[in-house]
């Protein structure tokens, strides 16, 4: 094959090399003839050397090569026959005269060199010669040699045309007849151009990708007439519109040829102006629908869409054009059109005539929010009965048909008022679906979009729901990646951050949907989503408490709170008792401030039940009480019943910690639940001292475990923790806290310190000495407080 | 007898001029060893007039028994050559028998001859005029000097002159229409017309246009027909498809043509014709001959 195709080619070379020798050779005596002034000869010369365009060996490549050097050669001629005309000869003799040859290709290329100074001459009007010209050139029936035949007389002829304002208007014709002339060669020529197509065998694949190759290299031949057109001073709207584009567009439509169709449209396209093609838009849409169902007619109509937004973008101006002509109807309706009729269409393209479309209107109309929503309700129409899209392009154009709204917004309050928004992403399988709708929430968080609305939250979460819930199509939860998982989670809850609404009604009913949603998504998604939903609730109802009172049927702290307590519940049935736990006492703590006992109470109890039934891991346990006993210490809304019983539960579960200095810690840290600062706050110094005392019996515990088990006392830190409550209490003013209590705990711990089996820690030391000087500080402070440490000493 | 005087030669040279020999138009004809020669050219209706001279050699007289000039219009037929059947025959006496010693110069005319049918020189056939003058003696062989003159009759313009058209075909294979806008042409006319194809189911390669001119002589089963061709015309390069019109236009004037002859005193016929070529990529030729007619126009 390789090899055969090298001798192919060495063989064309050899063919071109033979066939400009001879043109050189018979150039050489044609310019001899033409120094002598020997007509006769010059055209017995010329001719012979124009038989060579007569091979039919030659590529196109190779052919231009020598149409290239024979053009050159014909200049000579050209000039020579020009000076005949100067000296007197008629050109229409002349005209007639090169008429005598008896090949029909050498006589046309004399016909075509001769009328071009017949024309010049204006001996007779320019639209006739035309005339005759174009319609002689029809004995050429070969396709490359009629293509360059009528492609030499389309470049003679170029400044010749009786144009308007051009020298040979007038007698020599009018537009009309320019135009007329060059729709007939263009016409010719691309049938010529198609003929190729069918010549020889349809079935053998190489042989048809060498003609297709070839025909490509011609197309420019083809397309330079409908250059030659737009050139034109008198082509104006008006005859462009009744003339020239109905009958380029016939052309195109009738020769069937998907290589041409494709070619010419984007010709026409690229050729005209803009403006042009505002207002014929209908004829040239038209078209479109009509072309072979494999021309890649998106490409075309995106190439049109996006010159039309090019030239919208640099002349504001015509913007009212674009809605007088109504483009963006007609524009829309030919891709229905097309999608339509073509029925073969790959996905792909459609879908991407879709996201053509859509840049056009975001260039064009970004105002027309109806428009874009139109897209891609047509978009979805099309899709219908697809099921998901599945393969990688259409999935990657439909994307791109869902970012672009996206990026020209930057405002997802706006995509959310798209009606067919959500419909055209539940196009998408599970995973684009789902890098969508991150996409949307980190649009939303990067622009910091507050969303205030309780139908577009609906809407918002309508779009994001394969992230919300476990679709049809998803996978098993506990195969997707973890991480991913969680960060999509994440995203989900960040972004009930930005749900917000200032006026209460709306915020508690946004909060509602989001929970409606967020139900449904599964126990592993619950411990990302309500949380924050939480939080946000309890905001709600900080906001709830400032307003004060309501009116009739509003929603109130205690609807809230209900809602809340349902939330959290769900939490805990999870079950994510921790998660529960902490969230609960946030609730208490939120129902206290708002003087709501029972509620409170109900919150505590909950969290409770959830740490007795639920919470088994001892180092849980011990952050579990740290934050009960800080929860219940900032909670004054209790009567002394409803008190008692939770702190006593506390300090009750306190004692109960496995390891003594949890214990220990946890004990004191209870002293805190009875002294309040709030001003009903209660102030029991008893119990306080009762709490210090036992943590301290504890303490002692704990130092004589170790001493049993590993032959040393444990560091003192306990000690030293337990006087820094009770300097705590002392500073509060707790009279149960003497002086005399804090001397002995002090000589106490000086004895531990110096004990033999004590084990040296620096922290420990540190945290004591810390504290001495603490105490001597306050000695030296002087004042009320100086008073009262005056009577401690330290060593 | 003839023989001597072969030998001694003529005693005197005969010369025939016309009257108006320097104002008269001219023709080029092709005589038959292949060399050219200028001769006056006259047309029917005429007067041919004119001048014999004769000049004796020096020394020498010429003796006659009567000098005549004859006009003839013969046709001469290729198969017996040398037998000239004379269709026009005129005499006019000159001279009385007598003896000629000096230059002595006669006046000749012919007044509005009747010259029906042009010179032509064909592949079987010869229609030619000639002034033959004849000094008949008694003695000795008479001496005959011959000039040829052409004649050419214009025709009035036709007064039908329909166009060609025609559709012709290969079942399922070539279907054509052809039309030519005359089926009379004058001889510097220009052909033209169209070719339509209505199918085409095989490669054409090309097309062609011949002139084909085709002579006639003879009658009855004794006719030789011989046909030339005299142009090759290149009207299409490559193959049509369906629906296309091809353009004809030939220029008749760089060709030969005479007009048609139709049935020349019974002796030949001369007619013309348009013979469409078409050539397929295997070489195979398929064609439609078509008459017509040529005429000289004034």
């Amino acid at each position: 094959m390789n090899e055969h195709s090298i001798t192919a080619t060495e063989e064309q070379e050899k063919w071109l090399a033979d066939a400009q020798n001879v043109v050189k050779q018979q150039s050489f005596y044609m310019r001899k003839a033409l120094d002598s002034s020997n007509l006769r000869e010059a055209l017995k010369y010329s001719a012979q050397m124009l038989v060579e365009l007569r091979t039919s060996k030659l590529s196109p490549q190779k052919y231009y090569e020598l149409y290239m050097q024979t053009f050159d050669e014909l200049r000579h001629l050209e000039a020579f026959f020009q000076e005949e005309s100067k000296r007197g000869r008629s050109n229409a003799d002349l005209y007639e005269l090169v008429q005598h040859a008896g090949n029909i290709l050498p006589r046309l290329y004399l016909l075509i060199t001769v009328g071009s100074v017949y024309i010049r001459s204006k001996e007779a009007p320019a639209k006739d010669i035309l005339k005759d010209l174009v319609e002689m050139s029809r004995g050429v029936q070969h396709p490359i040699r009629g293509l360059f035949l009528r492609s030499y007389l389309s470049q003679i002829s170029k400044d010749k045309l009786p144009d308007t304002g051009s020298d040979y208007e007038g007698e020599g014709g009018t537009i009309h007849d320019a135009v007329e002339f060059v729709l007939q060669n263009f016409t010719e020529m691309n049938k010529l151009w198609v003929r190729m197509q069918h010549q020889g065998s349809a079935k053998d694949k190489a042989d048809r990708e060498k003609r297709e190759k070839e025909r490509s290299e011609l197309r420019d031949l083809v397309g330079k007439n409908l250059l030659v057109l737009s050139q034109l001073e008198g082509v104006d709207l008006e005859l462009y519109k009744s003339t020239v584009l109905p009958r380029v567009l016939e052309q195109v439509v009738n020769c069937k040829d998907e290589i041409a169709q494709g070619y010419l449209m984007d010709c026409i396209i690229q050729v005209f102006p803009d403006e042009y093609h505002l207002q014929t838009l209908e004829t040239l849409l038209a078209a479109c629908p009509q072309l072979q169902p494999k021309v890649d007619i998106k490409s075309t109509m995106a190439g049109l869409m996006e010159r039309l937004a090019n030239y919208a973008a640099a002349n504001s101006q015509v913007l009212s054009v674009f809605a007088e002509v109504e483009a963006f109807e007609k524009l829309s309706t030919a891709v229905a059109t097309v999608v339509e009729a073509q029925v073969d269409m790959p996905l792909v393209s459609a879908v991407s005539l879709h996201v053509a479309l859509l840049n056009f209107v975001l260039r064009c109309h970004a105002d027309r929010l109806d428009y874009v929503d139109s897209v891609l309700g047509s978009c979805v129409k099309m899709l219908a009965g697809q099921g998901k899209i599945r393969e990688a392009k259409s999935v990657k154009a439909i994307v791109a048909l869902l970012s672009e709204p996206l990026a020209q917004y930057g405002d997802v309050v706006t995509v959310l008022q798209l009606g067919h928004y959500g419909q055209l992403m539940a196009t998408l399988e599970f995973e684009t679906n789902k890098v969508m709708a991150v996409l949307v929430i980190q649009s939303i968080l990067k622009n910091g979009t507050r969303i205030g609305d309780c139908a577009r939250v609906e809407a918002l979460f309508q779009l994001l729901q394969e992230l919300i819930r476990d679709g049809e199509d998803a996978p098993p939860v506990d195969q997707l990646d973890q991480e991913d998982f969680a960060e999509e989670q994440n995203l989900v809850a960040r972004l009930l951050h930005v749900l917000v609404n200032d006026d209460p009604e709306e915020q508690f009913k946004i909060l509602s949907a989001a929970r409606k949603q967020f139900g449904l998504g599964g126990p592993r998604r619950l411990v990302f989503t309500l949380p924050p939903l939480v939080v946000e609730s309890l905001k709600l109802v900080r906001r709830l408490q400032a307003r004060g009172e309501v009116e009739e049927g509003g929603v109130t702290p205690k609807k809230v709170f209900q809602f809340l307590h349902q939330t959290v519940e769900a939490l805990a049935n999870v079950p994510a008792p921790e998660l529960a736990f902490r969230l609960y006492l946030l609730c208490a703590e939120a129902a206290s401030d708002c003087d709501l006992e029972p509620i409170a109470y109900e919150f505590f109890t909950q969290a409770f039940i959830l740490y007795e039934e639920d919470i088994a891991d001892s180092k849980a346990q011990v952050t579990a009480l740290q934050l009960m006993t800080g929860t219940l210490q900032r909670t004054v809304v209790f009567g002394t019943e409803n008190r008692d019983t939770l702190t006593h539960k506390a300090t009750g579960y306190s004692a109960k910690l496995l390891k003594k200095p949890d214990q220990c810690r946890a004990v004191y840290n209870c002293s805190h639940l009875f002294w309040q600062d709030q001003e009903k706050g209660t102030r029991d110094g008893e119990r306080v001292l009762l709490c210090l005392k036992r943590a301290l019996r504890i303490a002692n515990a704990a130092q004589q475990q170790a001493n049993a088990t590993r032959g040393s006392g444990g560091p003192v830190t306990l000690f030293v923790e337990i006087l820094n409550k009770y300097l705590y209490h002392f500073d509060k003013g707790n009279q149960q806290v003497t002086t005399t209590v804090l001397q002995g705990l002090l000589e106490l711990i000086s004895t531990e310190v110096n004990s033999e089996s004590a084990v040296q820690d620096p922290a420990t030391e540190a945290f004591y000495a810390s504290t001495l000087k603490h105490i001597s500080f306050q000695k030296q402070k002087g004042g009320e407080a100086g008073d009262r440490y005056e009577a401690i000493k330290v060593q | 007898m003839n023989y001597l005087i072969g030998l001694a030669g003529p005693p005197c040279t005969v010369n025939i001029t016309f009257a108006d020999g320097d104002t008269r138009k001219t023709t080029t004809v092709k005589k038959e060893n292949g060399t050219t020669e200028l001769v006056a050219l006259f047309s029917g209706q005429e007067t041919v007039a004119g001048e014999v001279q004769i000049d004796p050699l020096p020394g020498k007289k010429v003796e006659h028994t009567g000098i005549k000039i004859e006009l003839l219009g013969q046709i001469e037929l290729y198969f017996d050559r040398g037998n000239f059947y004379d269709f026009t025959s005129l005499v006019r006496e000159l001279d009385v028998p007598g003896e000629i010693k000096d230059r002595k110069t006669f006046g000749f005319e012919f007044s509005n001859v009747e010259m029906q049918y042009e010179s032509y020189n064909g592949v079987n056939v010869r229609l030619r005029y000639i002034l033959k003058v004849t000094i008949s003696r008694s003695y000795a062989a008479n001496i005959v000097k011959e000039k040829d003159f052409w004649v050419r009759n214009m025709s009035p313009p036709p007064e039908i002159n329909n166009s060609i058209k025609m559709e012709v075909g290969i079942e399922d294979c070539l279907h054509i229409e052809f039309e030519y806008s005359k089926a009379k042409y004058h001889l510097k006319d220009v052909i033209v017309g169209k070719i339509y194809f209505l199918l085409v189911r095989i490669k054409i390669k090309h097309m062609e246009l011949e002139i084909r001119r085709r002579e006639s002589t003879g009658s009855g089963p004794n006719t030789y027909n011989e046909s030339e061709t005299l142009a090759k015309y290149e009207i299409m390069d490559g193959a049509p498809v369906r629906g296309e019109s091809i353009p004809i236009r030939l220029f008749l004037s760089p060709y030969d043509l005479t007009p048609t002859y139709r049935n020349i005193n019974n002796k030949f016929s001369v007619k013309y014709y348009i013979n469409l070529v078409l050539v397929d990529e295997e070489e195979r030729r398929y064609f439609k001959q078509q008459e017509i007619t040529m005429l000289r126009l004034e």
